[in-house]
């Protein structure tokens, strides 16, 4: 692992430690009251969800043209990420919902195509596990889809009659409303870079291994 | 004349007067004490939002995020142990090989 890796680890640790403090001392949302604090969480892993699909889709791309395995790597590492980030994405908003809306669910534009996106995730991974020979470029083209998925996700919400918040919140929030916020998004984007990291380190470990294995084989 | 001039003042005093009064803000009225309570409404008939306390949705969720996560490292890091013994077993086995 690069030198880099435990500071910054150290680093998002604190950050984790302080973010409660921060998201406490926020101002309660006038309408929904405490429950709207799920939000300082569940928007920025909801980023990181869609996130991860991109870098997965942007990877796999470039596995697919320039048949790099790096790139391979990666993108089964960033897919693994979507379908972490994207659970933490659907279990907290339908608990945000179940207060705000009082329903779990609502079978609307923006929850819709995020279930699409983590359910693409998930494929993908299955592809990796049990596709066979092969399965590396087909999971690839999966993740174009899951990429392509992305711009949907995000603008759904302004163009369709929908009963989640607008992308317009968030530059709105006062002080310590958006402070709480993006320091949590920071937290999480910190979290993404190493997780990323580390399992990328896991499928070079794997490779690795492949090619002791096949020197054992010569 | 000399008994109706109090009178005659007087009513000076409030044509002059009345304008001004009638321009003054009116004090808002007090608010009064609530209204008694006709009828209980059982929690049951409120909508479904009001009905359930936020706290152990917020703590449900955040519980929720940090055993996510802390599931994910402690899986990627079982992973990571595995793959690296074996790795390290596999090297020195091809290196004892190369010297024998």
């Amino acid at each position: 692992m690069p030198k880099w890796f435990m500071p910054l680890v150290g680093i998002n640790a604190v950050m984790f430690a302080a973010a409660p403090f921060l998201i406490a001392r926020a101002d309660y949302e006038s309408t929904m009251g405490l429950v709207q604090k799920i939000f300082y969480f569940h928007m920025p892993s909801a980023s990181m969800f869609l996130l991860s699909a991109v870098v997965c889709g942007i990877a796999s791309a470039r596995f697919l043209f320039g048949g790099s395995p790096r790139q391979d790597r990666l993108a089964y590492a960033a897919a693994e990420l979507a379908v972490l980030f994207g659970a933490i994405t659907l279990v907290t908003g339908p608990l945000w919902a179940r207060k705000a809306w009082g329903v779990w669910w609502a079978w609307d534009v923006r929850l819709t195509s995020s279930l699409m996106g983590w359910m693409v995730a998930w494929a993908y991974l299955l592809v990796r596990k049990y596709g066979g020979p092969g399965s590396d470029k087909l999971a690839a083209g999966l993740a174009l889809f899951g990429m392509a998925n992305v711009p949907f996700v995000y603008i759904s919400v302004n163009y369709w009659r929908t009963i989640h918040p607008k992308t317009s919140v968030v530059p709105t929030l006062p002080a310590d409303m958006g402070a709480a916020l993006w320091f949590s998004f920071a937290c999480f984007l910190l979290l993404f870079i190493l997780l990323l990291r580390v399992r990328v380190h896991l499928e070079e470990q794997r490779a690795k291994l492949d090619t002791l294995y096949l020197s054992l084989d010569d | 004349m000399q008994r109706s001039l109090p009178l005659l003042v007087l009513l000076l005093a409030l044509f002059v007067n009345g304008p001004a009064a009638a321009q003054q803000p009116q004090p808002q009225p007090q608010p009064g004490p609530p209204a008694a309570t006709d009828e209980f409404v059982p929690i049951s008939q409120l909508p479904a939002q009001d009905q359930l306390p936020a706290a152990p949705l917020l703590v449900t969720a955040y519980a929720f995020v940090w055993l996510a996560l802390f599931g994910y490292l402690v899986s990627v890091g079982r992973r990571l142990g595995k793959v690296q013994r074996e790795v390290d077993r596999l090297e020195s086995d091809i290196a004892r090989g190369t010297r024998t």
